[in-house]
């Protein structure tokens, strides 16, 4: 039932809308992690999910964004939030040039490769590359955005940053996945060669795809290193591109609603079960095992997009 | 001078390592055309394996150094065979009618969960070997001292390249393999088990694995629960360069690498060490992604 | 009558195999030819020639006075080539619908922002490519599937999706592999229709077959090859009685 889905969308948006209320700072903060990881697996899910590249370096353009925000920032002094399309449009730069070679690699020499891209990165930043980048210790005294003359400092104030955004992103990626763009990804990872045949650009869609996830990828780094005004490379290690890769196919790739639930489980989880914090990894890689087996297409995977056909057929009464 | 020689030997020593690795993968790669990423894994598992027999069982009271290493060889190898095969039937077999790319998921979940295992079980922190099992002697060759082990590790890396190419080309199992390589459904239909085939490529890879992380234990004489990660994916790099499924490629890539990245560190800098390794893969599988000895396959539309 | 298509000299090699071996022929606009030839002759391979799928070793592809050999398929597509697979490449996991859609593409233009901001141009758009894909679906009888994964149809239905999907990129020139591949007689019938009310669009067809009753009945003109090499060419009455064509045909292939 389609009402019945839009009520149970609507309590939780509620509730987390106001949680900020009767949780603490803790709490808060946790969930402003669920919220930056949210958006950064929303954005992995253009590539992965919808294109069905095997991305796993998505950590790189992440770390691209934080750390061009926290150089100009702590450089020239300029306002954080002006540096959010600035920090956008540097890891899709990047995107742009390190995926165009790759982008014919087959599916698991991709992911190879992207994980190659996300270490060679993280080096970089360690061996302080053109001495910028404040080597392993990295980058402090960032400063805190402000948005129309209100200093946002406090977790809860970050929480409405944060969920304002995974809120805005949610809406355009809906739209995007439900229109030519959103239809060709998926085209294209059914079947690449059957695509191209149909008349897509297969490499230009792929290509897209990974600018468009590594912009947001880039501005979400921006607002994580605001709130955290410190930032080194081990924040953006290969690791943390597996989490946003096991949030995507946990919660079902090419699934708004799943990558949001998989992000919730994925952060949320190792936190309520906290005597078990250091078996989480342990717990995830065997339940990535045991899901690839029992249940391939994640746990709440996409519905079928919607097409008013049965209206455009009323003209003859069919369907 | 000097300098090039000791890089050299000490990049061919660690190249072997990469090489026996490699072989693991590129075995697997060639019958099930998996990235068996759980492989590096495997080899870390044979470093803290060997660790534990090697302080528990006591083997240097009754045998003298080369006897408890060929022992514990044998045990190491035994052992990660075993969980080669374990891991075969886990998380594998149940997938070999599914979309390729599951199998490839499947196999990071396995090695996410390897890795954390180790730690939960032997502790996130470095492990020591002891140091006195193998006798810290040096060669003198060309007027220089070129460590014992290292010349140790390299013969050894090389006899067992050699003995695996030997069983894989001469014995009925090793042309079953190769047939499984070839095309799976004809060699089913000439009468080879399959799956049979694979188990046994899953026997023998991880050994090799397992005896690579004896080695690197005994050479370097510290041990992490990370370690697989990094020398996996620089053993993976080993198999694509010399060209994935190839046997012989995956001892010349992993030779090969070895020097480059040994190289690198004397004459570019040690602190990029690591990056050189990943460009050289990036750049193989853009330049040229069927490797060095691999031969190019037209795909069927 | 003008020349659509035009393969010059085309030869394609694989390794030390001969697949394709200068061939030669000329696809006049408004007809319909079948390519036929034993199993293993290369029909499939010149499909794949023409639509940019292989590139070619030797010779030229040339459409409407154009060569196309070095362009990429989605250009060839949308300069007017559409075609059908052999092997059923549907979209499986999606609906009927949207594979047509698939088809629509190159006759759109918004791109990721337009989808983002949802302009009034974006809107329209996605209206009119969901008219003209429902309209495809109509022509081969699938409207009544619209909503159906692409797997669920049954084996004749996929491949009239196939050529829905075809159809949707608004082409100058068809090309369907074994469209009858899978298909019963009756069904095969109501293809032969479908391949002349194709023709009827003002769409030129070139087709491989082995359904020779489809060929015979379909077909104004047929080109025969072997062993990647053109043996003969002509109207179905001639190639019947071609020595060369019986030959090739006798005790290799079963039709």
């Amino acid at each position: 039932m389609k009402d019945k889905r839009l009520v149970i969308y609507a309590v939780i948006s509620v509730v987390l809308l106001l949680s900020p209320l009767f949780l603490n700072a803790y709490w808060v903060d946790v969930l402003n992690n669920v919220g930056l990881y949210t958006i950064l697996a929303l954005s992995l899910n253009i590539i992965l999910g919808h294109a069905g590249l095997f991305h796993m370096g998505h950590a790189a353009f992440y770390a691209l964004g934080a750390y061009t925000t926290a150089i100009i920032n702590t450089t020239y002094h300029i306002p954080i939030l002006w540096l959010l399309p600035v920090s956008g449009l540097v890891a899709g730069l990047a995107a742009l040039v390190v995926a165009r070679p790759i982008i014919h690699l087959r599916g698991d020499y991709l992911l190879i490769v992207t994980i190659g891209f996300v270490e060679i990165v993280r080096i970089a930043l360690v061996n302080n590359v053109f001495g910028i980048t404040g080597g392993s210790n990295g980058i402090f005294g960032i400063n805190r955005p402000i948005l129309f003359g209100w200093k946002i400092n406090k977790p809860w104030e970050f929480f409405y940053l944060i969920w304002g955004f995974a809120a805005v992103t949610i809406f355009l990626f809906n739209r995007l996945e439900n229109s030519r763009f959103g239809r060709a990804l998926n085209f294209l990872r059914e079947d690449d060669v059957a695509a191209e045949g149909s008349g897509i650009n297969t490499a230009h869609y792929k290509l897209i795809a990974f600018v468009i996830g590594a912009f947001w990828a880039g501005m979400v780094g921006n607002i994580f290193a605001a709130k955290m005004t410190i930032i080194a490379p081990e924040s953006f290690n290969f690791w943390e591109s597996v989490v946003l890769f096991m949030i995507v196919l946990l919660g079902g790739r090419g699934s708004i609603r799943g990558v949001i639930l998989g992000a919730f489980l994925v952060l949320g989880l190792p936190e309520i079960f906290r005597q078990f914090a250091t078996a989480r990894m342990l717990i995830f890689g065997a339940f990535m095992v045991a899901m690839m087996i029992f249940r391939t297409e994640g746990i709440l995977p996409p519905l079928p997009r919607k097409y008013p056909i049965a209206k455009m057929l009323g003209r003859e009464g069919s369907a | 001078m000097e300098l090039f020689i000791q890089q050299l030997t000490n990049g061919l020593a660690v190249g072997g390592i990469y090489a026996l690795i490699a072989l693991g993968y590129t075995m697997v790669y060639g019958v099930l055309k998996l990235i068996n990423f759980a492989h590096g894994d495997l080899f870390t598992i044979g470093a803290y394996l060997g660790l534990t027999l090697l302080t528990t069982l006591g083997l240097t009271n009754y045998l003298g150094p080369f006897g408890v290493v060929i022992v514990l060889a044998l045990m190491v190898m035994g052992l990660v065979a075993i969980v080669g095969a374990a891991l075969e039937r886990v998380a594998y077999r149940p997938l070999r009618q599914s979309h390729r790319l599951s199998a490839v998921v499947s196999a990071l979940g396995a090695s996410i969960f390897f890795q954390n295992a180790v730690m939960l079980i032997y502790g996130a922190r470095y492990k020591v070997y002891p140091h006195d099992i193998l006798p810290r002697t040096a060669i003198h060759i060309f007027g220089l001292d070129i460590p014992l082990i290292r010349l140790l590790m390299l013969l050894t890396s090389i006899v067992m390249m050699i003995g695996l190419y030997l069983f894989i080309q001469r014995t009925k199992i090793g042309t079953a393999i190769r047939a499984a390589a070839i095309d799976q459904g004809a060699a089913k239909l000439m009468g080879i088990n399959v799956d049979r085939v694979i188990m046994i490529v899953f026997l023998i890879g991880p050994a090799l694995g397992g005896a690579a992380g004896l080695m690197v234990g005994l050479y370097y004489g510290q041990i992490n629960f990370t370690m697989g990660w990094l020398y996996g994916l620089k053993a993976f790099t080993a198999a694509i360069l010399g060209g994935i499924g190839n046997i012989p490629g995956a001892m010349v890539g992993g030779l090969l690498l070895g020097v480059i990245e040994a190289m690198g560190a004397a004459y570019i800098s040690i602190a990029w060490k690591d990056a050189i390794a990943f460009c050289v893969l990036i750049i193989i599988l853009i330049v040229r992604p069927t490797g060095l000895l691999g031969e190019r396959v037209a795909e069927k539309i | 009558m003008t020349t659509l298509l035009s393969l010059k000299n085309l030869t394609k090699r694989f390794g030390g195999l001969v697949a394709v071996d200068h061939v030669n022929f000329d696809v006049e606009a408004g007809a319909i030819v079948g390519l036929i030839g034993p199993n293993g002759a290369g029909k499939t391979t010149v499909f794949n020639l023409i639509t940019g799928n292989y590139r070619p070793d030797e010779g030229d592809v040339i459409f409407d006075n154009q060569s196309i050999k070095t362009l990429p398929t989605h250009k060839i597509v949308s300069l007017g080539i559409a075609r059908t697979f052999q092997t059923i490449r549907l979209f499986h996991k999606l609906a009927a619908i949207e594979n047509v859609l698939a088809g629509c593409h190159c006759r759109m233009q918004s791109g990721s922002l337009a989808a983002m901001f949802r302009t009034p141009t974006q809107r329209r758009e996605e209206h009119q490519a969901l008219q003209t894909a429902l309209k495809e679906l109509e022509f081969v009888g699938l409207q009544s599937q619209a909503d159906q994964l692409a797997e669920n149809l049954s084996y004749g239905n996929q491949r009239l999706l196939e050529i829905a999907r075809a159809l949707a990129t608004q082409p100058r020139f068809i090309i369907l592999d074994e469209p009858a591949g899978g298909m019963n007689n009756q069904e095969t019938a109501a293809l032969i229709q479908t391949i002349r009310n194709i023709r009827d669009r003002g769409i030129t067809v070139l087709l491989i077959e082995h359904d020779m009753s489809l060929v015979m009945e379909a077909c104004e003109q047929l080109v025969v090859i072997e062993n990647g090499a053109k043996i003969a060419e002509g109207d179905p009455q001639a190639i019947q009685s071609d020595p060369k064509v019986i030959e090739a045909y006798l005790g290799t292939d079963e039709e």
